[in-house]
């Protein structure tokens, strides 16, 4: 409660300091003292001590699960904040506004996160994305970024019609907003109940970008500004799946034969087409757009396989895979050349980056020690416990096999090849957060339970 | 605690030589940091208790898996080879000159940590750890300071093999899942007897990340090109140490914990194993390159090695292990010969060499003995190996003795055409101006030499130390 209303706050005090500062380089520092407000407000959430009294009539519930979720969305906008800010002020003229919607994501982020009630869900997805379609256009000289926002804007809100047609669907069948489902008793409300899941899931599936809903992903990813595209692979897409694993746990959990093939095809069809897209990326970027379908699609385990493991898992998973990507975004932005060519070499010129760079990379293509390996392996597990379908998870083996093709490109060009690749103005600041990134990730990656276990018993 | 420093040392002096500039002294810190591993190693053998041998500590315990690390005959055979191994190939590879000889000894002290991990762990999922920690310090090796084609060559070896383990990994979970305890740990696994259907599936999964280790044909493809292109010191590695992985793994969990499939698909496997030396051995007599034909050669002796060892009588699979061993000394022999003979003359292609014995003859002698061992020649220690491994497969069916045993006949002609081309004959302008190898050169030869002598008469202590594992091995196996 605490982290939804004051993110909220927070946005308009972001916009109204845009009045009265006149130095846009400030912009950054107000965003700083907001995400350690919202992490000292989500301290409290975590406790269950709300700051705000307010009759919210059980459509949020604030338990464990979701409230640790919100701690790993802040500590990434953190650490993205303080890696990319920068970059986010030259983005154009109005940095305090870009930083505005990024708080309101952040409400968004909370209330997916803790929503108990369809319409709530609803909300929180749209808040989430609607200021989205805002910073993909940021850049609006530029007709590719133009260009995505306006592609990401009709999408979403096709996904976002899909899923109030689920949800009314759902409540015509029940007579209930609520989460669970109440049993019904006649073949036709059945059908509606069958029916509103199915279409909950494309909508949600489409946020996620899970194939075959995924189409708008590269485009978008590929023509918003850079450092948007890093918040909206991470933050944004991991909180869409916990608003989906929430969703399929809490209301539909009981219902598993309605839906479990179905996210089994969605899953499959999505590691394979990201994966193989990916393969033929030329340029890092894009590369990098292909590897977070691949993710989702390793994610949708999660969906699938709702029990325990899957629940400490993804939240594994949005650890490792926020912290990685951010990372490799952020340097990402310091390149003059977003192709593949455009890192050869790096690793002469810049050796601290390219080994950091590479441990986000090992980290994503799920080599041991780093926390991708563990994510991907509670995710497996999650869905063996879920009596999972043998096809499916000699799949998602292959399709890790394949992933290390473009993962790997990416350190041959950085060490193995020629070339006089650098990054500009990296300061030992930026290099000293990108080793706290890495280090946590080999942290996770050799201990998991520093984040799992200790957290969810403390509380 | 004494199997925690073997992992420790190479590990943490593998970090602490990235930080070392100098490359003399990076050089001294790698060779001094593997000859401490080696006193630890030597030390294992001496202290057999419970109490050195073993430690385990909590690690993952929802997952159930522990950081369970022991010492038994077997484990004690290939960590003192790979203890061995190391100084071996930093004196014998001292002459060599690196670009970034910082990051090339640390990775190499990284790679030592990992496979000591391997033939020390004793919990299923922290294998998998170390079985893949492994693999990726000899990617970075062989990708940055190998041959001209390493790049595409070395990532062959890499998704090749991570697909492999990604398979292992699917098998791991599922037996986990299987398991009542819900444990990685052995002594859990060893316990369990693992239903028909289930081993048979599992027993595939297990496999083929071995055989595509090993290398078993027909997964070898990417071996011949892997040791020629990679420098030579990480090609001793691969061949010397890596490969014992697979056997190794083979040995540890696949036929203890699937012994019903093992036996049931045995024919499979010796039968592409036998067929893989026949395989191997002729295409090694048609190489001129001498790294791709000890890369054959290698094929050949470690699919001897599988075959006996799915032959599963206790001649044999001592057989196996004494030859894990011998395997390794001897192909990290010859490699050093290639490596001092490419360094000499700038060439490895057998057709431009000739009449080095007339200028360099203490080369030449260590190379004849080394060559002479790698055929199994009495006297020398892969005599012993070899003929307690043929008997197990005589024991095993008398056909797979016929075909696998022509292999030797073919080593023969291989290894002395080799000797004959490069060493006797005339010498030409390349090799005109040869000059006899230095001290330390010839001191790692007689330690290698010293060895396959050693061995040769003496193979007692080697059986003795590995009598236990053989014994349960084959009691899992009935």
């Amino acid at each position: 409660m605490n982290v939804i209303v004051l993110s909220a706050v927070w946005g308009v005090v972001m916009m109204f300091s845009g009045l009265f500062i006149a130095d846009k380089s400030k912009a950054k520092y107000v965003a700083i003292a907001g995400l350690l407000v919202l992490l000292v407000a989500n301290y409290f959430d975590l406790h269950h001590k709300f700051l705000f009294a307010s009759s919210i009539g059980n459509m949020l519930q604030f338990e464990s699960f979701g409230m640790i979720f919100v701690t790993i969305a802040l500590l990434s906008t953190l650490l993205y904040v303080l890696l990319s800010g920068a970059a986010v002020e030259k983005v154009g003229n109005h940095a305090y506004e870009y930083f505005a919607l990024l708080f309101f994501v952040l409400c968004g982020v909370g209330i997916a996160a803790s929503y108990n009630n369809l319409l709530m869900l609803f909300l929180g997805i749209e808040i989430m994305s609607i200021p989205l379609y805002i910073l993909t256009g940021a850049d609006k000289r530029n007709l590719k970024s133009n260009e995505a926002s306006l592609k990401y804007f009709l999408m979403g809100s096709f996904s976002t019609g899909i899923m109030l047609l689920g949800i009314v669907l759902l409540y015509g069948a029940t007579g209930t907003f609520n989460l669970v489902i109440p049993a019904v008793s006649k073949a036709s409300e059945n059908m509606m109940v069958s029916a509103g899941i199915v279409l909950l899931a494309i909508a949600l599936a489409f946020k996620v970008s899970a194939a075959p809903f995924h189409f708008w992903t590269p485009d978008v990813y590929d023509g918003a500004p850079t450092v948007f595209t890093s918040f909206m692979a991470t933050v944004v897409k991991v909180a869409g799946f916990i608003a989906f694993v929430r969703l399929f746990e809490n209301a539909f959990g009981g219902m598993t034969d309605v839906w479990q093939y179905t996210i089994a095809l969605i899953i499959a069809a999505t590691l394979i087409a990201g994966n193989i897209t990916a393969v033929f990326q030329q340029s890092v970027k894009r590369m990098l757009a292909y590897s977070s379908i691949s993710q989702a699609g390793f994610m949708l385990f999660a969906v699938y396989s709702v029990n325990a493991f899957a629940k400490e898992g993804i939240l594994l998973y949005a650890a490792a895979y926020c912290l990685a990507t951010i990372g490799i975004f952020a340097v990402l932005i310091k390149m003059k050349d977003f192709t593949f060519e455009g890192f050869n070499g790096l690793a002469k010129q810049q050796p601290l980056l390219a080994l950091l760079v590479s441990i986000f990379v090992l980290s994503l293509a799920g080599i041991p020690l780093t926390a991708g390996f563990l994510s991907k392996y509670y995710m497996v597990l999650a869905s063996i416990k879920a009596g999972g379908l043998l096809w499916l998870i000699i799949t998602a083996m292959l399709c890790a096999a394949v992933s290390v093709y473009y993962y790997f490109r990416l350190i041959q060009a950085m060490y193995f090849k020629e070339g006089d690749a650098n990054a500009i103005d990296v300061n030992p600041r930026f290099k000293a957060l990108l080793v706290v990134a890495a280090v946590l990730i080999i942290l996770l990656g050799v201990y998991p339970n520093a984040l799992l276990l200790d957290w969810f018993h403390i509380l | 605690m004494l199997a925690l420093l073997l992992i420790l040392i190479p590990l943490i002096t593998g970090v602490a030589a990235f930080f070392i500039k100098n490359e003399k002294s990076v050089k001294t810190w790698a060779l001094v940091a593997s000859l401490a591993t080696l006193i630890v190693s030597l030390w294992s053998l001496m202290h057999q208790d419970n109490y050195h041998s073993i430690f385990s500590k909590e690690w993952l315990p929802d997952l159930g898996s522990s950081f369970s690390l022991g010492l038994d005959g077997m484990g004690r055979m290939l960590t003192l080879l790979t203890a061995i191994a190391f100084p071996v190939i930093f004196i014998a590879t001292n002459k060599s000159t690196y670009k970034d000889s910082n990051q090339f000894f640390g990775l190499m002290l990284l790679s030592q940590a990992g496979l000591m991990g391997v033939f020390l762990a004793t919990d299923l999922l922290l294998f998998y750890f170390f079985w893949e920690l492994a693999l990726v310090p000899v990617y970075f090796l062989s990708s940055k300071w190998g041959g001209e084609r390493r790049i595409p060559v070395t990532f062959k070896f890499f998704i090749y093999t991570f697909l492999g383990s990604l398979i292992m990994l699917v098998g791991i979970l599922y037996v986990y899942y299987i398991n009542p305890e819900k444990s990685f740990s052995m002594a859990s696994l060893y316990n369990y007897t693992f239903g028909h259907k289930a081993q048979s599936i599992l027993f595939w999964m297990f496999f083929l990340a071995f055989a595509i280790k090993m290398p078993i044909f027909p997964f070898h493809t990417w071996q011949p090109d892997t040791y020629e292109q990679s420098p030579t010191a990480t090609t001793m590695v691969l061949s010397g140490v890596m490969v014992k992985m697979g056997l190794f793994a083979v040995v540890r969990w696949l036929l203890p914990l699937f012994p019903e499939a093992a036996h049931g698909n045995d024919n499979i496997v010796i039968g592409l194993s036998v067929v893989g030396m026949i395989y191997a051995s002729c295409i090694a007599m048609v190489q001129d390159d001498l790294k791709r034909l000890v890369a054959y050669s290698s094929i050949a002796h470690i699919g001897l090695m599988c075959a006996a060892l799915f032959a599963g009588n206790s001649i044999g699979v001592q057989g196996v292990m004494v030859q894990m061993f011998n395997h390794g000394i001897n192909i990290i022999g010859l490699w050093v010969v290639v490596e001092l003979t490419e360094r000499q003359f700038g060439t490895r292609k057998m057709s431009e060499l000739g009449g080095i014995a007339q200028k360099a003859p203490a080369l030449a002698i260590m190379l004849v003995i080394i060559a002479l061992a790698n055929i199994a020649l009495p006297l020398t220690n892969a005599f012993v190996g070899e003929f307690l491994m043929f008997n197990g497969l005589y024991q095993f069916n008398v056909w797979y003795t016929v075909v696998a045993g022509l292999s030797i006949i073919l080593a023969a002609i291989y290894t002395l055409n080799m000797i004959q081309k490069v060493f006797y004959g005339n010498t030409n302008s390349i090799t005109e101006n040869a000059v006899d190898i230095n001290w330390n050169e010839k001191l790692i030869l007689a330690v290698v030499v010293i060895l396959i002598f050693a061995m040769g008469v003496y193979p007692k202590p080697m059986i003795e130390l590995t009598k236990t594992s053989v014994e349960s091995l084959v009691s899992a196996f009935k």
